[in-house]
């Protein structure tokens, strides 16, 4: 019975740890997926909006508390920090459409995917030039308090980072299905040819949808630099990469299936790591996403039709 | 534009043999008197080995110097010996074009062979360049079956180029080699650099295999989800790779023998070059078009689509597989991390700056990648700055790349050059 319970608490203190891990990757796989949903094609400078936007929060993060830290209840800078990263970040989203994808909207979807990349290359080189080779620390924006519920360790990080990106999402899907943008961006994902002549414009669509994913994905970095503190210029190409598989194996264009997916990845990595030695971890978690690609090419929610790679 | 024009009109009766002439006497001269003389005289202090671009970008006081060294090893001798031969080599050219083309072919190969040793051979720093730079021709080339014949986005191109390199190094050590990780050789290492094909073929058919577990989900899928899929799969091996330590693990995999020279690399990228164009312009080759513009269609006119996808993925992983064991033997040592994110940036970037469905533009991207990011190594960070903006900029103006949808035609490119104008 005592072994039982021990048991049980071990799986739940993973299911915690799944649960941040995969917040990140489902708030980011967003991103991807709406993007997708719009122009039919994958942001591959996504990974890097999100390192960029954690730098950016980086900052806004460090500036508030020099300013405000004595007179400002914390809980007042973290949110003013989270806003203010937002809008800037957004801004990073709406010239990622407008300097490399805009002017290849007719080009083949690959050229696209191309010069996503090499957006994402100039952003890590030039974080690289501007703040140099030393690795940063995100300054801590609320004091991590540990709590013991039932065996289980719960800090107040892990939980408000679970907690926010549920919010979010929830904020997220109130935003795409209440109002006229979101009607507009889900108009667009449903046929992209006939909405334009409708008298909506694809330039105003695609640099939104590319800003609400920044925007996502720089809240993401914020919390991020509360679980793990150290920033790098290279952070954003691994966990943008496992974003991407989620947001395929989520269905593509599907926003509901990529946050699923990057739960699931979530805890797919955790639970393999504490299973199988942690170096097996990538390796089984590729095979079992190899396996579900195979046997179910849409993924969980993809749609219907299958659109042809235009060459 | 009228400089331009007079220009091409004056060399326009120039055939390839005169050409090739021309850069194996500048080449010559570099060899002969470049660093006694030419450097000596302009103030540089050796001779510049990337045509003075690491110079020019290291001290500008020097581009004056590296400009003057580049006229007169380089550009001079070259326009000079190409015109003033062509009085004898467009007869020799016609002669030759009436032999059999592999003859003529083989010709101007050994010719242009020679100069490229001459020229590499001037100090180390160049001739690995070189090599590298043969290497991925063919990795290119082999990406482009896929990418760009097949139209289909893989991203799996470093995985089989990790297998390729480690069965064939893996081979090597085993067989040739006396190590720490395989003890003593099996057979005499006098046979290594014999044995040393049917190892890279060895890595070229395990890369193949390896392949398959791409190839048969893309039956029933295609575009992204192929794309991750093929993600999938470089992760895969690279992650199995790490884990495995019979073959080192995240340690890597060192002290392969020096079994590719020059004048090996430069015979299998020729053999590549050969095959990879014979394939696309078979009937396969047309089948691989037909998929990839409309799968249904060309079912429906009877290409087997599976068949063709699956020749598509072998082909260019073999290829891959090949470039792969190729490179663990000029670098010397492997480790997983090489074959990863950074390395698909560097593929992918190659063949989409060259261009889709073309040798020729494979040949140009991975020459012109390999050789900017070598000639921009002075500017160090801003490197990687300079190279996504021209890719972005190629992009934009040339979707395709830079020569898409082109083909080599051997006969063409040497034939005899002489009074062809003039007829009509």
């Amino acid at each position: 019975m005592e072994a039982l319970i021990e048991l049980v608490q071990y799986i739940l203190q993973n299911v915690i740890n799944a649960l941040q891990r995969g917040s990140f990757y489902a708030v980011i796989s967003i991103g991807y997926s709406m993007v997708y949903g719009v122009l039919m094609l994958f942001n591959f400078a996504h990974g890097d909006i999100f390192m960029v936007g954690t730098y950016i929060g980086f900052g806004i993060a460090t500036l508030f508390l020099a300013l405000f830290a004595g007179f400002l209840p914390g809980p007042l800078i973290f949110l003013a920090t989270v806003i203010v990263t937002m809008f800037l970040a957004s801004w990073v989203g709406v010239f990622v459409e407008v300097a490399g994808y805009r002017p290849l909207r007719s080009a083949p979807r690959a050229s696209a995917a191309i010069t996503g990349l090499m957006i994402g290359i100039i952003f890590e080189t030039g974080i690289l030039i501007l703040l140099g080779a030393k690795r940063l620390s995100f300054p801590p924006l609320m004091e991590s308090v540990s709590y013991k519920v039932w065996g289980i360790y719960l800090t107040n990080v892990k939980v408000i980072i679970i907690i926010i990106s549920l919010l979010l999402m929830l904020a997220l899907h109130t935003f795409i299905q209440k109002t006229k943008w979101g009607m507009a961006m889900r108009a667009m994902s449903y046929d992209f040819l006939a909405v334009p002549l409708m008298g909506v414009s694809i330039n105003v669509i695609a640099p939104l949808t590319f800003a609400v994913g920044a925007g996502l994905a720089a809240v993401a970095g914020i919390l991020y630099g509360q679980a793990y503190p150290i920033l790098d210029p290279y952070m954003g190409v691994i966990i943008g990469w496992k974003a991407f598989v989620a947001a395929i194996l989520g269905g593509r264009g599907s926003i509901k299936g990529a946050a699923l997916a990057g739960y699931l990845l979530g805890f797919i990595e955790i639970f393999v790591a504490t299973i199988f030695p942690s170096t097996l971890r990538d390796l089984i978690a590729y095979s079992i996403i190899l396996l579900i690609l195979t046997y179910r090419p849409r993924g969980f929610f993809g749609m219907e039709h299958s659109t042809k790679l235009r060459l | 534009m009228e400089i331009a024009k007079k220009f091409k009109n004056t060399f326009s009766t120039v055939p390839m043999l005169s050409w090739l002439l021309g850069t194996l006497t500048a080449v010559a001269i570099e060899y002969f008197w470049g660093y006694d003389y030419i450097s000596y005289y302009l103030g540089l202090s050796k001779i510049p080995v990337l045509f003075g671009a690491l110079i020019m970008l290291k001290e500008p006081m020097m581009i004056p110097g590296a400009i003057g060294y580049d006229l007169i090893v380089y550009v001079i001798p070259i326009l000079l010996i190409a015109k003033t031969t062509a009085f004898f080599t467009n007869p020799v050219a016609a002669i030759l074009e009436k032999m059999p083309l592999w003859f003529s072919v083989i010709l101007h190969l050994l010719l242009f062979y020679y100069t490229l040793h001459l020229w590499a051979g001037i100090n180390d720093y160049r001739n690995i360049i070189v090599r590298l730079t043969l290497i991925s021709i063919i990795l290119t080339i082999s990406i482009n079956v896929i990418n760009g014949y097949q139209g289909e986005f893989s991203c799996s191109h470093p995985g089989f180029m990790a297998i390729g390199a480690y069965v064939s190094s893996a081979l090597t050590l085993f067989l040739f080699a006396n190590d720490k990780m395989f003890g003593t050789a099996l057979l005499p290492q006098e046979l290594g650099p014999w044995g040393f094909p049917f190892i890279l073929i060895a890595g070229g058919i395990a890369a193949s295999l390896g392949s398959l577990l791409v190839a048969i989900p893309s039956f029933k899928t295609r575009g992204d989800y192929l794309a991750i899929i093929s993600l999938a799969f470089m992760f895969i091996v690279k992650s199995a790779v790490e884990n495995l330590n019979v073959i080192g693990g995240a340690r890597g995999m060192g002290g392969q023998p020096e079994y590719a020279p020059l004048p090996i690399i430069f015979i299998w990228t020729i053999i590549c070059i050969w095959v990879i164009h014979n394939f696309v312009t078979s009937i396969m080759g047309k089948a691989l078009n037909a998929v990839r513009d409309d799968e249904a269609a060309s079912e429906s006119m009877t290409v087997k689509t599976r068949k063709t996808k699956m020749t598509a993925f072998m082909f260019g992983a073999f290829w891959a597989g090949i470039a792969g064991g190729l490179f663990a033997h000029v670098i010397a040592y492997i480790n997983p991390g090489m074959f990863s994110i950074n390395r698909l940036a560097e593929i992918l970037a190659m063949v989409y700056f060259g261009g889709l469905n073309s040798i020729v533009g494979s040949i140009v991207g991975a020459v012109s990648i390999n050789i900017l990011g070598e000639a921009l190594r002075p500017l160090e960070l801003f490197k990687w700055i300079i190279i996504p903006l021209i890719l972005i900029f190629v992009m934009i103006f040339r979707p395709y790349g830079l020569i898409s949808f082109k083909e080599i035609n051997a006969k063409r490119l040497l034939r005899s050059k002489h009074k062809r104008e003039q007829g009509v």
